[in-house]
């Protein structure tokens, strides 16, 4: 080997740790270069959906399945922490943990009876549970403060360091978000993980090698449940006022798009489809009023043209080709 | 080591198998063959719990499967190859293999999330099992590639590969050179001529005469549900019944 090809062989053989060290370091720098808050804000929000979006994507890009119901969990973790903490006075920490272990309990609750439904009849149990937890935060006012929303909430602190200003909110949020990324990569490059792929691919073929395909699917639906559930608690610890509005079933189909996009099963994918979903409205103004139709468009295109998601597709398009391009001069 | 006992399976009251009974042994090769719609697909479906027969047993080393799931099954040393491709096409050639490894992988999602030293260690191991596997059925090169990629001969051989990784206490192979050329089709005869050599024990579904004579110690013969024959290949060769199954057909589609 010249000393070129060790190199990246290097790069090849450690292109996970790389690439988490690589953002990272971005991460930390990023507000010595960007100090307008509106651009923080909007990167922090970015933040708060890959952490809802990597654990949606291990349930369908992994375990093969359809949510279009994840803005509720999402929204149980932001009403649950702000109960806990304004209604009930409980510190915000130990109330996050709380409600997400609630949270969990409720998708093993949901998800026992719905997970043994599939394709059209699981994206509508979920399309269905989503609006009966969003009709309970309109209705049920005397805790949830009805379609006026939920003020109040108070800001996270670790010690006498107050996390709230949006640079402050920057490095708290992002640090969830690159944990969440992690424990994502960890999850898919185990033989776990290799499970969920199978099952994905093939639910015959991942029992006949020994995957327990029906709990598979419910400990990954678990999962992330959790993963939605402390991003929601992040939410309200971060805008301190959360209303219904966030989370409907428009949002849930966000978190699907987002996750079509960024391409199923890819966990960097959805830092992409989180990035491009958020920020898409701000780049393009038609797009504000008109969100919910190009959204819808940019879903059903995708789908038509690369079914396994924008990156995802993209991405093994061009691998396949290059690979038999190669076959092809080697062979003559 | 495997033991139909009576096994039938009706499919809204049209039997698909009719009291099946016969034994594999271990160590050995058995071969299942018929004419189509004989059953043998059915009969495999119902040893690996993707379907459940309508009454009879199948013990496997003492341990009854009707009523068990695919998964349990598989846990207890039952790989299967599919008749009909059933590879991860977006996983790589090596990573198909590793699939093959599930049951040794661990099943604790957070376990896997934290990524402890002792998994990693594990799945170091699990690797060079699958490269061995890998180098053993010809594959070694292709590695790397995905599978979507390659030939349809190379991927019977990854599907192959990927049952035999684990080691499993018995491989049921559903049709391995179906589609392939004579020269895969060799191929694949010179390696499950190896897997029998290494103790390897085998039930094996196929329409290729040549290639079950050659390798098979039993062969088990099905016609319309029912086990009309069953020996040594020479024993099943000079069978009058055999004869008619097959002959009989020929002159009907003649």
């Amino acid at each position: 080997m010249t000393a070129k090809e060790k190199i990246l062989y290097f790069i090849y053989l450690h292109r996970t740790g790389l690439t988490v060290t690589g953002l990272t370091l971005a991460l930390v720098l990023f507000p010595l270069f960007e100090d307008n808050p509106y651009t923080l804000g909007l990167t922090n929000l970015i933040a708060i959906y890959v952490i809802i979006v990597v654990g949606l994507n291990l349930f369908i890009g992994y375990a093969g399945q359809i949510s279009l119901g994840h803005a509720a969990f999402f929204g149980l973790g932001a009403y649950g922490s702000a109960i806990a903490t304004v209604t009930f006075g409980l510190p915000a920490w130990p109330a996050m943990a709380g409600v997400a272990l609630l949270v969990a309990l409720v998708a093993l609750l949901v998800g026992v009876p719905t997970l043994r439904l599939s394709g059209h009849y699981l994206a509508m149990a979920t399309l269905g549970g989503n609006i009966v937890v969003h009709t309970v935060m309109l209705q049920w006012d005397q805790v949830t403060g009805g379609p006026s929303g939920f003020p109040g909430i108070p800001f996270l602190s670790i010690g006498g360091f107050v996390f709230d200003d949006e640079v402050r909110l920057h490095y708290l949020l992002w640090s969830f978000a690159l944990l969440a990324l992690l424990l994502a990569l960890n999850l898919v490059r185990s033989g776990v993980g290799r499970g969920l792929a199978a099952l994905a691919g093939d639910e015959t073929a991942a029992a006949a090698l020994g995957v327990d395909t029906r709990r598979a699917k419910i400990k990954v639906f678990v999962l992330s449940a959790v993963f939605a559930s402390i991003a929601g608690s992040l939410f309200a610890h971060c805008y301190s006022f959360i209303s219904p509005d966030s989370f409907d079933i428009f949002a849930s189909t966000d978190l699907a798009i987002m996750v079509v996009v960024g391409g199923m099963g890819s966990i960097w994918g959805s830092l992409i489809g989180a990035g491009l979903l958020t920020l898409l409205p701000e780049w393009i103004d038609v797009f504000e009023n008109y969100k919910d139709l190009v959204h819808g468009l940019v879903l059903v295109l995708i789908l038509m043209f690369l079914p396994r998601g924008l990156m995802t597709g993209l991405y093994e398009m061009i691998r396949n080709r290059w690979v038999l391009k190669g076959q092809k001069n080697a062979a003559s | 080591m495997l033991h139909l006992d009576e096994v039938s399976k009706k499919f809204g009251g049209l039997p698909a198998l009719d009291r099946v009974c016969f034994s594999v042994p271990r160590g050995r090769v058995t071969a299942l063959i018929g004419p189509n719609g004989a059953g043998k697909s059915t009969l495999i479906n119902c040893v690996t719990g993707v379907l459940e027969p309508t009454s009879g047993s199948i013990r496997f080393a003492a341990q009854q499967l009707v009523g068990r799931p695919p998964h349990a099954i598989a846990r207890l040393g039952i790989a299967r190859t599919f008749q009909n491709l059933k590879l991860f096409p977006r996983l790589s050639v090596l990573d198909n293999v590793l699939t093959g490894l599930t049951c040794e992988a661990g099943r604790s999602l957070t376990m896997a999330m934290l990524r402890l030293p002792y998994l990693r260690h594990r799945e170091r191991q699990l690797k060079l099992r699958a490269l061995e596997a890998l180098d053993r059925f010809g594959l070694a090169d292709k590695a790397r590639l995905p599978v979507a990629v390659l030939a349809y001969g190379d991927k019977k051989r990854v599907e192959l590969a990927r049952a035999c990784v684990a080691e499993p206490q018995l491989v049921l192979l559903d049709e391995p050179v179906a589609g392939l050329n004579a020269d895969e089709t060799a191929a694949i005869g010179e390696q499950l001529k190896r897997l029998r050599g290494a103790g390897q024990t085998l039930l094996l579904v196929e329409h290729d005469m040549e290639l079950v004579m050659g390798i098979a110690d039993q062969v088990v013969v099905l016609d319309s549900g029912r086990c009309i024959a069953r020996g040594t290949p020479d024993e099943v060769r000079s069978n009058p019944l055999v004869l008619e199954a097959y002959l009989g057909q020929m002159e009907a589609t003649a």
